[in-house]
């Protein structure tokens, strides 16, 4: 009923290809887009800026980027959380070097430097494949983190390794920094959010993704077919961590404001990342979404409604928090194994029928 | 129909539970405490929420909260994770009907993420002996203190022990010193210092970083019998303490050569290790042992009433004892702020001037019921970090209890001062921070 689609006609091959070719998906996409950038900033407090919005904005682009590694090119990577910090690390370099800088900028060069990182530990995919090349991302993981705590030029020398955004402003308007507006720090991140995700989208329904998938898919046909390993999987390795830098630059200079590289780039921050796309869905945009959602959100709902609504103790709470994430990851992953984004599609597909599924 | 039933059951209480509320809406002081009693830190972390929490429960039992006005606490799990902290901070910070009046953190991690956001909404943090120790500049830090010590006074006090004992501090000379530290903000925070005084004193300092969580220090130890230090500093946390104890001692390293700081030893760290422990040492900046007159009121006005939030036997362990005297802390600002501002009804802002007017002398200790508890502490204006003594403590396993085994040390002023002053500028600078002035 919903998703009828009769009267829908298509009269151009650019409208057959467009990326909501059903016009309730658009109008649902245009409602969330007005939602949150006219309704969400009005109503927005520092709560649910740096406890909901911001972590979920900044994994979800972290995830975004994986998913380009992982989802659409299959070549496994744990080495986001080093990643992560090559992007941190970058943006702390340059807004302390120049401290004029806009901040738009810090981002997207930080994103280009660890694309550059990433290449360069992207490389052994030429030559091993699966689970060794996890492995191989794994040492570019301790590797990273490690050099991080070990050279003090990275964190200019300061007693305590900890690097601390300075105060940064796009267009005059400050978002770093303690002084930040929490609507602003929000629709910073949202922007940028927004935009290269229709951006990924994008790519990854044009050549370069196609390639990718065909890769993926099966590297020795993809070859035979013409498609080059070597530019492919590079390509894909410098495209996923440009994301993942920029997403460590907006988690270390907009959300947290300062970091510290053991705690915030460790494994367990791959391993979070790795784990939303798989239960987002592996090889789709939305699921990234829905991936970070749920990894982020659903811990802070349990607890709010254990806690504030159910009066639990705060330890007890944890406790259960701890255990009902691991049964509903799970849950999820029995019900259906493809993520939440083919849930999605699959209620999609029986809206689009209803009420007469064949 | 039923479950319309229940659902109109449930919007019933619902209102019932907030006309009650809002009817009893009596002014109360919020205080959230930070624990962290899951993950890798649980066991540093649980005794000292344990402390905290039975302390405020006694004022509340026993005095009827603080000049009469009870105390609620908040407590928000953040398992030591900086980001949870922040969830946390946010979450809790405007509880009504006082906002949150002082945060004790209990991670320099999160103390690090606070104090720019805090100092901005306006909110006290008591870093009680961690956190960024050039917050003792109450100039350029009016929101942070971190009495009664700073890990820069520890590691001055540590090295002027090891020179005692070594015979004069000239002694020093040549000898080989290794700091096995927390691979964070925290473990790293005393290492400028130590770099200092070695080159002043004219000893060697390793560096041995332990990575978090700290239960792999296999390496970390077998370095260390490779080298043969004559001396182990220890900057740990949580399960790394235990583990970096059983280490030492299967390398058969001499305890009483094993300073922690003393965030290092709690009778958790010690216990597991056994008979191998006994004679290790760590920092102390309030005394051990459970016998103090205060214990004996949580005993009976707590722990009697079934209102404990730990086991009666654990009342006096290392932690707890701190987690009870950031609490007193706490009571001591509240009731200097209600005198101040001549209120009941006290507020962020001004708890904030009752931590920078708390003057505890040795005689006020005993009338609080712990006599010798701490040193004598007296905040200003400029000065956030006050007495910054520590002593050392030793633990004997046959007893199962810590001593304190030397006098209140005090810091290298000299040495430490200056690197303070220069950090405290350094932040001023790098966030545009003009110093306030004092009067």
């Amino acid at each position: 009923m919903f998703y009828r689609e009769s009267g829908q006609f298509k009269t151009s091959y650019p409208a057959d290809q467009a990326i909501f070719p059903i016009a309730q998906d658009r109008w649902g996409i245009i409602a969330v887009l007005v939602v949150a950038y006219g309704v969400v900033p009005f109503l927005i407090d520092d709560y649910w800026s740096n406890a909901v919005f911001l972590p979920f904005l900044c994994y979800a682009m972290a995830a975004l980027g994986l998913n380009i590694l992982v989802g659409y090119c299959g070549q496994i990577s744990l080495g986001t959380g080093g990643f992560m910090a090559v992007g941190a690390y970058a943006t702390y370099k340059i807004m302390t070097t120049f401290p004029n800088a806009d901040f738009i900028l810090v981002v997207l060069a930080a994103g280009l430097i660890t694309a550059a990182v990433g290449v360069l530990f992207g490389l052994p995919s030429l030559r091993i494949k699966g689970f060794y090349l996890a492995v191989a991302t794994l040492a570019a993981q301790f590797f990273l983190v490690w050099m991080f705590n070990k050279f003090g030029w990275f964190y200019n020398y300061n007693a305590t390794g900890q690097i601390t955004a300075p105060p940064a402003s796009v267009f005059g308007i400050l978002v770093t920094g303690a002084h930040t507006h929490p609507a602003v720090t929000y629709l910073f991140c949202l922007s940028f959010v927004a935009l290269f995700a229709l951006l990924a989208k994008n790519l990854v329904r044009n050549r370069a993704g196609r390639s990718w998938m065909a890769i993926r898919d099966m590297d020795i046909a993809a070859e035979i077919i013409g498609v080059r390993p070597l530019t492919t999987k590079l390509s894909a390795f410098a495209v996923s961590s440009f994301y993942v830098g920029m997403a460590g630059s907006l988690y270390f200079a907009v959300w947290l404001g300062s970091a510290e590289p053991t705690e915030a780039f460790g494994i367990d921050q791959s391993f979070l990342v790795l784990f939303m796309i798989i239960i987002g869905g592996l090889g789709s945009i939305l699921g990234s979404f829905l991936g970070a959602a749920f990894m982020v959100l659903m811990p802070i709902l349990l607890k709010n409604v254990m806690v504030g609504s159910l009066g639990m103790a705060a330890v007890t709470a944890k406790h259960v928090e701890i255990l009902l994430m691991g049964v509903l990851i799970i849950f999820f992953l029995i019900v259906e194994p493809h993520g939440l984004a083919r849930i999605w599609q699959h209620l999609k597909e029986k809206l689009r029928l209803w009420p007469f599924p064949y | 129909m039923k479950m319309r039933n229940i659902t109109t059951g449930l919007a019933g209480a619902v209102l019932t539970m907030t006309v009650f509320a809002s009817r009893a809406a009596a002014y109360e002081l919020v205080l959230p405490s930070f624990d962290y009693r899951t993950g890798p830190y649980a066991p540093s972390g649980i005794p000292y929420a344990n402390g905290f929490a039975d302390v405020l429960t006694l004022f509340n039992e026993r005095d009827g909260g603080i000049g009469g006005v009870p105390i609620t606490l908040v407590p928000c799990e953040t398992a030591y994770n900086t980001k949870q902290g922040v969830e946390c901070y946010e979450s809790v910070k405007n509880t009504p009907p006082s906002k949150a009046l002082v945060f004790n953190p209990l991670s320099t991690g999160i103390t690090y993420q606070l104090i720019p956001k805090a100092t901005v909404d306006g909110f006290t943090v008591h870093s009680m002996g961690y956190g960024r120790t050039s917050a003792v500049d109450g100039k350029i830090f009016p929101w942070i203190f971190n009495f009664p010590a700073t890990y820069w006074d520890g590691a001055a006090v540590f090295v002027q022990y090891i020179g005692e004992q070594e015979g004069g501090m000239d002694n020093l000379k040549g000898k080989k010193i290794a700091l096995v530290y927390h691979n964070s903000a925290y473990g790293k925070e005393p290492i400028r210092t130590l770099e200092i005084l070695a080159e002043r004193y004219g000893f060697q300092l390793q560096l041995l970083p332990v990575d978090h969580p700290g239960q792999e220090q296999k390496a970390t130890w077998l370095q260390v019998r490779r080298e043969r230090p004559d001396w182990v500093l220890m900057w740990g946390w949580g399960v790394m303490n235990q583990v970096a104890l059983k280490e030492a001692a299967s390398i058969r390293f001499p305890m009483d050569h094993f300073i922690g700081v003393w965030w290092s030893g709690n009778d958790s760290d010690v216990v597991p290790a056994g008979m191998d422990a006994d004679g290790y040492l760590a920092g102390a900046i309030n005394a051990p042992g459970g016998d103090f007159p205060l214990h004996d009121d949580i005993r009976k006005y707590v722990y009697e009433a079934g209102k404990g939030s730990g086991e009666a036997e654990a009342i006096g362990e290392v932690n707890y004892n701190r987690g009870l005297l950031s609490g007193v802390f706490a009571a001591e600002a509240i009731r200097n702020a209600m005198e101040i501002h001549g209120t009941k009804e006290v507020t962020p802002e001004m708890v904030r001037d009752g931590y920078e007017s708390i003057d505890i002398s040795a005689e006020e200790w005993v009338e609080m019921g712990l006599p010798d508890f701490a040193v004598p502490v007296k905040i200003t204006c400029e000065d956030h970090g006050g007495p910054r003594k520590v002593a050392l403590q030793q633990w004997d396993a046959k007893e199962q209890k810590w001593n304190l085994v030397s006098k209140f040390y005090d810091t290298i002023a000299d040495v430490v001062d200056p690197l303070i002053e220069e950090d405290a500028m350094a932040y001023a600078k790098e966030n545009n921070i003009t110093p306030r002035t004092c009067n």
